[in-house]
């Protein structure tokens, strides 16, 4: 039994914070941002020979063939340097889902082209009333043609085509098809862009059933705790190198206890969600009896922890963390979008109550 | 990354489960709400039993009576033993810290003599560290070990040592030399506690036990050769016991973690909230599902914590984490069980409407010294700022 990265894993985890270090630096995310789309083209082009874009899909349909636990790795450096654009979505949410229920054929066409990196994609699932089980959706299909309006799709306006979770099943459009209406939402995160899309008698391609949304939804939502988990990492960083060189009283700050404190509870809480989403990952790949409970247990945690973590590093920071100047707050943004996608903390422990109370699922043994 | 058991892991479980299987009591419950000293026979007698089938240190050297057990193979014995809920060992300070200290610095006529005993629980034993003016700041403390031929004279008192009333030993940490800086002047003696002029006074704490000692030394002579390290190396030799007590004991605890959780929640479906099971609130719900969250974390840290010094060697600042993680999540749950019982929640053992019997309204006033002992949180915090995010050290 071995909890940590094999040597592939960390190679493969050292040679993306390289990457994004080099390709995606705060000043490349400031500039993106400032963007319509934050979508960078020669970005995608990088990261497509670096074969982030198939990661984790079969060989057999251009991927690379790596498993849940590589997949989180490169979202944690992702998260790290705060990439923006559509990388997640493409990827993680829309990806996932394909391979887990499309055709051979269908897997063909739309992953391909992913790996490639010649086409970007999204999942649009959320509608007026944001809960996150397919049953509580309004859109539907009829005759093939998908109707109904989609609210914090990630990624929609860079996206080629988006796979639309709806009442009756999950279906593939293509971004050009006609009665597509899209419209970008104001949200707090300028790294990640969120908008309102809205099919009319939409031309739809059935890939799946509702009842194959889960398993993609964990993958996803696990890749989006181990970019929470990145994202939390760099906000120690950067509270911590503060801590070392601002003076105050003729001291580091850092010296004194409730500071340091401060400091040492955001490892504490760092520490802990990566613990919880690289077993979550593994859990996942494995399928692993209680992968679900995995799951929910990373998203749960992190949710809180993100955003706990970013209240600490902006305090500690004292005025200068509440500045646009400082990259604290994009941190911080990014960790709510995050924090309420595929359900906050309230959501899975309710999930979690479920399968632990309700059912009576036995809890995990190492053994 | 492979959380899946190697064929030897697998090996070790299975013998483990059919040792346990044929040997663990039946009637544990019966005698686990009894005070400790009623129970401590009962406990001794099933660490004798573990040690005859080898089962007692498993992560000790082979030749020392332990299986040379990976930390991987420690979770797994843990975790076999709350699978079957199987009694603590008596002498756990003896099996958990001092016996390691001992097989790591002391001689081979104290390992012959000390460690047989240790792991038949035939010879019980507890730590002389803190004292009143020496808590967080150990290193300050002030108990005098003067040599006098081929003895030691010990002076001064200790403070919150458990099993103390039971003891037949102690590992004391004494100062030597007080003419150097703190650390420098201390010395670790391994004192027998049935010497003349040691006095142990039950300390009544506020859960009207006396589960700690304090220890009075009066001239209290030492044989010189039961100084374990070396002489005024007593710090470096003490601080090895304590990374003992973080790095492991959070393992331990998962045990007695687990079977709260799982027992709230059974506790949980019985008693009512507006007019429904407590299991039905969403509060209530909401509350027990972070803590089930949590204790499985807990056991994901330590899994990994293991990993990591399996692959690096060197046992890291993992144990404070993992103190601070356990201490206050014990608080939280014992606080969870409390909003359930409501009123019931205060009745002591011997109150026939008290929830179990009384061991959560114990456990709630309990827990509440788990945030101080074996280092507080705020020691534990610091230790994470200075030593593992390099921050100036603040004291």
């Amino acid at each position: 039994m071995e909890f940590g990265l094999s040597e592939s894993q960390r190679l493969l985890k050292e040679n993306a914070r390289k990457f994004f270090a080099g390709e995606c630096p705060m000043h490349t995310v400031r500039r993106l941002m400032d963007t319509e789309t934050a979508f960078d083209e020669s970005l995608w082009t990088k990261m497509a020979e670096q074969g982030y874009t198939g990661v984790i899909f079969p060989e057999k349909y251009g991927g690379v063939g790596l498993g849940k636990v590589e997949l989180i790795l490169l979202m944690e450096e992702a998260g790290r340097a705060l990439l923006p654009g559509p990388l997640f979505s493409t990827v993680a949410l829309a990806g996932a889902m394909i391979d887990a229920m499309a055709s051979p054929e269908q897997k063909k066409k739309y992953l391909e082209p992913i790996a490639a990196g010649e086409t970007r994609s999204t999942v649009a699932m959320l509608e007026a009333n944001a809960r996150w089980e397919a049953t509580d959706l309004q859109s539907t299909t009829m005759n093939g043609r998908i109707s109904g309006e989609k609210l914090f799709v990630p990624d929609a306006k860079v996206a080629d085509f988006m796979v639309v979770v709806a009442r009756d099943g999950i279906f593939i459009v293509d971004a050009k098809a006609p009665g597509i209406a899209i419209q970008p939402m104001k949200i707090m995160d300028l790294t990640r862009k969120i908008y309102a899309v809205r099919f009319t008698n939409t031309p739809a391609e059935r890939i799946g059933g509702v009842a194959d949304l889960a398993q993609p939804l964990d993958i996803a939502a696990t890749a989006l705790v181990a970019e929470m988990v990145g994202g939390m990492q760099r906000t120690l960083d950067i509270t911590v190198e503060y801590a070392k060189t601002r003076k105050q009283f003729g001291n580091p700050v850092g010296m004194y206890q409730a500071v340091q404190h401060q400091c040492a509870d955001m490892y504490l809480e760092t520490e802990s969600a990566r613990s919880a989403v690289y077993y979550a990952a593994w859990a996942v790949e494995q399928n692993a009896p209680d992968a679900a409970i995995a799951v929910s247990i990373a998203k749960m945690y992190a949710s809180d922890a993100a955003r706990t973590v970013g209240n600490r590093g902006i305090q500690v920071h004292g005025g200068m963390g509440f500045t646009w100047e400082n990259d604290l707050h994009l941190y911080y943004k990014r960790a709510k979008t995050s924090e309420t996608a595929f359900g906050d903390s309230t959501y899975h422990r309710e999930r979690i109550a479920r399968l632990v109370i309700d059912a009576g699922v036995a809890s995990s043994q190492t053994a | 990354m492979d959380l899946n058991l190697d064929a030897e892991e697998r090996q070790f479980r299975d013998e483990l489960r059919v040792w346990l299987e044929a040997n663990v009591p039946k009637d544990w419950a019966e005698w686990s709400e009894r005070p400790l000293e009623e129970s401590f026979p009962y406990l001794r007698a099933w660490q004798r039993k573990l040690h005859e089938g080898r089962w007692a240190a498993v992560s000790w050297p082979k030749e020392y009576g332990g299986r040379s057990a990976t930390l991987m193979q420690q979770a797994i014995f843990w975790e076999e033993m709350a699978r079957v809920q199987a009694p603590s060992m008596a002498n756990a300070l003896g099996l958990g810290l001092i016996g390691p200290t001992i097989i790591a610095y002391g001689t081979e006529a104290q390992k012959k003599r000390f460690i047989p005993k240790i792991l038949s629980a035939e010879e019980i034993w507890c730590q002389g560290f803190s004292e009143p003016n020496a808590g967080s700041d150990l290193a300050s403390l002030q108990t005098e070990a003067r040599l006098e031929g081929d003895r030691y004279v010990v002076n001064g008192q200790k403070v919150w040592t458990s099993f103390g009333w039971i003891a037949d030993w102690c590992e004391l940490v004494v100062r030597t030399d007080p003419s150097v800086p703190k650390h420098k002047g201390l010395t670790v003696l391994l004192v027998d506690m049935k010497s003349p002029g040691v006095e142990v006074r039950p300390l009544r704490q506020m859960t009207g036990e006396s589960e700690f000692n304090e220890l009075f030394f009066r001239d209290v002579r030492v044989p010189a050769e039961n100084v374990l390290g070396k002489v005024n190396d007593g710090w470096n030799v003490a601080i090895s016991t304590l990374m003992f007590e973080r790095g492991s004991f959070g393992a331990r605890l998962h045990l007695q973690f687990k079977r709260n959780i799982d027992r709230l929640i059974e506790l949980s479906r019985t008693f009512q909230r507006n007019g429904q099971p407590a299991s039905r609130d969403p509060l209530v719900r909401q509350k027990l599902a972070q803590c089930y969250a949590e204790i499985e974390i807990m056991r994901l840290n330590q899994l990994r914590a293991f990993s990591r010094i399996t692959a690096t060697g060197v046992p890291g600042p993992e144990g404070s984490i993992q103190k601070i993680f356990w201490s206050e999540l014990n608080q939280r749950l014992q606080q969870i069980a409390q909003e359930i019982f409501g009123p019931f929640g205060q009745l002591m053992a011997g109150d026939s409407r008290a929830v179990d019997n009384g061991i959560w309204s114990h456990g709630y006033l309990r827990t509440r010294g788990n945030t101080i002992e074996a280092g507080t949180s705020e020691v534990q915090r610091n230790i994470i700022g200075h030593f593992v995010l390099g921050l100036p050290r603040s004291y």
